[in-house]
């Protein structure tokens, strides 16, 4: 099929199951899945300002379907996601900004390579030492979670003095259980945003961990905030790179019909595992991610 | 359980097919339509183009959702 905003033949197919295997992990993990959208969406051609921007538009909709069903399920923060959203879209500009400098310096596909590969790499080696550690303190202790939507961390400590800072504002987020700075908030919501915006994608991989480690969300209720947060900022996304050319529509629309069953089924699943599980579990996709830039750095293929 | 379990993946596997059979429709029909007309609006007013751009893909996931709910619904016999 083709694609006349971006020039591309693209199977619509490939493009309904990249959806959907993108969508089970969405709703899952409450992440754009931009780790995996990326490089598929290059493998066909893509150049990665259309990958980036086209990605966008699809997590979009993915995010309303799987939004949707966390709510139902009682995992949406809305006062988080709604000041989260303010930092992520200033952070987002940053980052959209950052890019077209490197596209008008000719070197965007290298530098926004190496970035990936650094930030995916970390994030998984964090999460796997946490993960692994909550979950044997739990063992140990013999508490594990009887209710799946206990929550627990081996980094909880640290978190705990990242509430304790007083700075005014203080926000006191009902449905989470937590009391914080708003400053703290916005920090990660900038930080986020700044990633959404330069590497694609919702920057999930960097904010559902950051809401855990640093503003002390439980797993489940990041996910559905993160989702719900996505949204919003995930559309400013689409907009600012659609005026700047990087958006083509009518793949994101073919990739949303897959990614409509698949989030749903993900956002469902979330209810049959604790916390910390989930967190051991998210540590392979952003891997996956870097494995695939690393390949394609090292043979130059178009991935 | 086993027979619950069961029901649940006959009735998501048929919701698949029908499902398919809706998108390969809409592959064909909606999109061949819109295509020519995006693409022009793409190139002389980028502005309404990220408008409609958010709008439709918002639209679409609201649609898609209904649908999936709906089709779930009616295969289960029963609300989830």
């Amino acid at each position: 099929m083709f694609f006349p905003i971006s020039g591309a033949h693209i199977s619509p197919i490939y493009l309904a199951i990249i959806g959907f295997l993108i969508g089970i992990l969405g709703g899952f993990f409450g992440v754009g899945g931009s780790f995996i959208a990326g490089p598929a969406l290059r493998a066909v051609g893509l150049d990665w300002n259309f990958a980036v921007g086209t990605d966008l538009a699809h997590i979009v909709g993915k995010s309303v379907v799987a939004a949707k069903r966390h709510r139902a399920l009682g995992n949406v923060d809305l006062k988080l996601g709604l000041i989260m959203a303010i930092g992520t879209i200033g952070g987002s500009e940053c980052g959209a900004q950052l890019i077209q400098a490197l596209k008008r310096a000719g070197n965007v596909n290298l530098v926004v390579s190496v970035v990936s590969i650094v930030v995916y790499l970390s994030i998984s080696l964090f999460m796997v030492w946490e993960s692994r550690k909550t979950l044997s303190q739990n063992n140990r202790s013999g508490d594990a979670a009887k209710n799946k939507k206990a929550d627990s961390s081996a980094f909880g400590h640290v978190t705990r003095r990242i509430q304790g800072f007083k700075i005014w504002p203080m926000v006191h987020l009902d449905v989470s259980g937590v009391r914080i700075s708003l400053w703290i908030i916005l920090l990660v919501s900038v930080v986020g945003g700044f990633f959404s915006g330069f590497l694609g994608g919702g920057a999930g991989y960097i904010r559902m961990p950051s809401m855990v480690y640093v503003l002390g969300i439980p797993t489940h209720l990041a996910v559905g905030t993160d989702l719900f947060e996505i949204i919003i900022s995930a559309s400013y996304g689409t907009f600012t790179h659609a005026i700047k050319g990087n958006v083509d529509i009518l793949i994101a629309l073919v990739m949303n019909t897959g990614a409509a069953v698949g989030a749903q089924i993900g956002a469902i699943s979330t209810q049959y595992f604790a916390g910390p599980k989930i967190r051991l579990a998210f540590v392979p996709l952003p891997l996956i991610g870097a494995v695939i830039v690393i390949y394609t750095l090292w043979t130059g293929h178009k991935l | 359980m086993k027979k619950e379990a069961a029901k649940t993946l006959r009735a998501f596997l048929i919701e698949l097919v029908i499902y398919a059979l809706l998108v390969f429709a809409y592959f064909f029909l909606v999109l061949h339509f819109l295509g020519g007309w995006l693409y022009q609006l793409e190139i002389h007013h980028r502005y309404t183009y990220g408008v409609l751009a958010i709008l439709l893909i918002i639209g679409q996931a609201v649609v898609l959702e209904s649908v999936t709910t709906l089709l779930l619904r009616a295969l289960r016999g029963r609300s989830e």
